[in-house]
């Protein structure tokens, strides 16, 4: 047990308090979300990619900063900016889902199409996966390619494609070979937004804001060669996609930083002239919520030093999706009991405008029920932790119910 | 940065848990406990030799030099076997508070036994703990006189120490004059509390009331990161034993495993628990060398690891059905062990109350 930083480490967090120092007056704010980066975030973006800073293990070649891979500099410069409140860079599914993806099964001309300009913010993503009939069992999908005339005519609809009304570009789950058994049915696309035939409908959620869209398919035509692996392999590029995208649901980082954001409030806010935090109940639950933050952190602490030699977490890993958004939605439970009525009034113009204290804690308290569903949901989550975890039997076949090619 | 134990720290825990499995088998364990004492002479030299009650005791005087860490993966394998054996107050707390308030006369007389299995000394609180019952106990020059409910580890002790409210501690013959032990078979056949009644009793005194307080609140939470861990070690031996059960029984024609039902109760143990090994592990780190942390996360470790030992203990017992609550399977002795381990030194709601006097939120 050592929680000392090595003397590289210890350089690396000295660099980034002179970087934070010199150049946190041109950062954007943090925050700020589900909208295109405006030129302020691109020219931070860049700093930070040409200082390491972000995309530092994506190799030069691909536009990014080319060290080495050592998840305990990742951690260090994370926590650099989360530490100092300022804006740690671009972080959306183009730069955590499909770069990493690219980098492990890509072509060498994918990776040098697309790389460089997603890290550098220029080009922004959407996922398209889910189908309203393929939720849960997203290998269900039914979006049809077929390859005429090297294209894949792609039919079909999408649904839950975050920033689909401002991406570039798409990576899609969809149906090339139906007549094989599901999971081996599928490939992994890219294609431009661009392309005629792709329709956009933004789809409302319970925030009230549009956050998510449908997409529609007719007749969009892919260049062939936009496949990731080959025909078939779809499934498993996708489960190459979403390891990173459980990896950044379960972050405890975002825990730690709700956990300060609550308890300043408790330690601000009063009511009749009594700090919300001397109200026993409320105190205590507090509390209650800082130990299990306190264990989710020491966790994190744990699958870092896995990473960092190379090892399989297995079940430790296999928990943090679920426990962590479980988490994250009870701080924001006690965030709107403590508002009380103040927090009652909510009006959420669009998704660019900030919202006052109380609007922020409601649409993440809304949000996360989003989460807790996103990415696979709890209760898929508590089927992959009891199935590949503690290596329980899974649930027999039901036969003769419609699922698709089975 | 390295998070984990140590291959010494691993293996010292496997090979206690060995040991304890090999020679406590449910049927040894009921023997064991059915006195209530929580003591077995056979068990304690067996451990005596694996050198278990010396991990904290400096070389110089027959220990192993070792931290709370240690003290945790060692208390983790305890837990884990419901070991009928003092360990928390005897061989961590009392070590502890003779290393950090006791003169170097004191720490050479009593070290040396400790080490060697000689000395076991139950410890016992007025005040500090939240404790309920009698709690009282005062100095009368080197005498000791008062009562005091809820000692730990005192079933067959040759030794007492009584932690006072101004941060002295005091140490006693168990069989000195003026001193009487009534223990208490408990929920928890493993582990006895006792009562210490007190009038005028030769005692020694541990350290001064100015430098006392600090030193002796570092004790108490040495005292809760351990049970902490005996808990993580008793938490996890029922998910085991739970998963293993869910993947041999059968009802309507499929073991109960495979409904989701049974595995998202499983999962939900596991997502509990698992974090709690690391805060665990983190607490214990902070005990030994991270002051201005230790006692936020040892109140908040045994808190919270509290409130998680209890639902797995019921979660497990509902997944073994019927038999989950008879005698038969012995699952109950790891249900208990974690029931004491949650009152124990203070339960979850005085735990917090601490950690929030340490953060400053209220006054103590």
């Amino acid at each position: 047990m050592d929680l000392r930083l090595s003397e590289k480490h210890s350089a690396l967090q000295a660099d980034l308090q002179a970087f934070i120092t010199r150049y946190a007056a041109e950062a954007p704010k943090a925050g700020g979300g589900r909208k295109r980066p405006d030129a302020r975030t691109l020219d931070w973006q860049k700093r930070l990619v040409e200082h390491g800073y972000a995309a530092r293990t994506v190799p030069r070649a691909y536009g990014g900063f080319g060290a080495e891979l050592d998840v305990v500099e990742l951690a260090v410069i994370a926590d650099a900016f989360v530490q100092a409140g300022v804006h740690p860079g671009l972080s959306n599914q183009g730069i955590s889902m499909l770069v990493p993806t690219l980098l492990e099964v890509g072509t060498e001309a994918q990776r040098q199409e697309w790389i460089g300009p997603t890290i550098r913010g220029d080009v922004i993503w959407c996922q398209g996966y889910s189908e309203p009939g393929a939720g849960s069992d997203l290998a269900a999908a039914q979006t049809r390619a077929e390859l005429k005339d090297g294209h894949f005519i792609v039919n079909g609809q999408k649904i839950w494609t975050s920033s689909a009304h401002y991406a570039d570009m798409m990576f899609l789950l969809c149906r090339t070979e139906p007549d094989r058994p599901k999971h081996q049915g599928l490939s992994y696309l890219i294609l431009s937004m661009k392309t005629p035939g792709i329709e956009v409908r933004p789809l409302r959620t319970m925030t009230g804001r549009a956050e998510f869209n449908e997409t529609f398919f007719t007749d969009v035509k892919v260049p062939a060669e936009n496949i990731v692996m080959g025909r078939g392999q779809g499934w498993h590029v996708a489960n190459i996609t979403l390891k990173h995208e459980r990896l950044m649901l379960g972050d405890s980082n975002r825990l730690t930083q709700r956990l300060h954001k609550l308890t300043e409030m408790l330690q601000r806010l009063e009511v009749g002239g009594e700090k919300l935090i001397a109200i026993p109940s409320l105190r205590d639950r507090l509390l209650q919520l800082q130990g299990e933050v306190f264990a989710w952190r020491a966790h994190g602490l744990r699958l870092l030093t896995d990473q960092s030699r190379g090892v399989d977490s297995g079940l430790r890993r296999l928990i943090t999706k679920y426990g962590a958004t479980m988490l994250c939605f009870r701080l924001s439970s006690l965030a709107v009991d403590a508002l009380g009525t103040a927090g009652l009034p909510y009006e959420v113009e669009s998704e660019t405008v900030e919202g006052d204290e109380a609007t922020t804690w409601h649409v993440d308290h809304f949000y996360d029920i989003g989460l807790i569903i996103g990415g696979g949901s709890s209760n898929i989550q508590k089927n992959i932790i009891g199935e590949r975890g503690l290596d329980l039997p899974r649930e027999p076949k039901m036969i003769g119910v419609a699922a698709g090619r089975n | 940065m390295e998070f984990d134990l140590s291959e010494d720290q691993r293996l010292f825990g496997e090979s206690l848990s060995g040991f304890l499995q090999d020679r406590q088998p449910l049927e040894a364990l009921r023997r064991m406990a059915e006195p209530g004492s929580g003591f077995d002479a056979g068990l304690w030299d067996g451990l005596t030799e694996l050198g278990l009650h010396g991990l904290l005791v400096p070389e110089q005087f027959g220990g192993a030099g070792l931290g709370v860490l240690d003290a945790a993966a060692a208390a983790e394998a305890l837990g884990g076997t419901a070991a009928v054996v003092p360990f928390a107050a005897s061989t961590v707390m009392a070590t502890l508070a003779l290393l950090r308030l006791g003169s170097p006369a004191q720490q050479a007389a009593y070290l040396p036994g400790i080490a060697a299995g000689e000395i076991r000394i139950g410890v016992g609180f007025a005040g500090r703990t939240g404790q309920t019952g009698p709690a009282e106990a005062r100095l009368d020059g080197t005498r000791l006189s008062g009562r005091i409910s809820g000692a730990l580890d005192a079933g067959a002790p040759t030794h007492l120490l009584v932690c006072l409210p101004d941060g002295r501690a005091v140490l006693t013959g168990a069989a000195e004059a003026g001193v009487s032990v009534s223990s208490h078979r408990t929920i928890d056949r493993t582990r006895p509390v006792a009562d210490l009644v007190f009038d005028g009793a030769a005692a020694e005194i541990l350290g001064s009331s100015n430098r006392g307080p600090a030193a002796l609140a570092s004790v108490l939470d040495a005292g809760r990161v351990v049970l902490a861990a005996d808990t993580v070690g008793a938490a996890q031996t029922m998910l085991d034993r739970a998963v293993a059960y869910a993947k041999e029984r059968a009802q309507f024609g499929r073991v109960i495993g495979s409904f989701q039902g049974v595995k998202h109760a499983c999962a939900d143990m596991a997502t509990m628990l698992e974090p709690c090994r690391a805060m665990v592990w983190y607490a214990a780190h902070a005990q030994d060398s991270i002051p201005a942390e230790a006692r936020l996360w040892a109140c908040q470790v045994k808190a919270h690891v509290g409130d998680v030992g209890r639902e797995v203990a019921r979660i497990s017992t509902e997944v073994h059905g019927g038999m989950g609550f008879t005698d038969l399977l012995g699952l109950h002795y790891w249900f208990k062990r974690i029931a004491f381990n949650r009152q124990a030194l203070g339960g979850p709601e005085r735990c917090r109350h601490d950690a929030a006097v340490e953060q400053g939120w209220i006054v103590a």
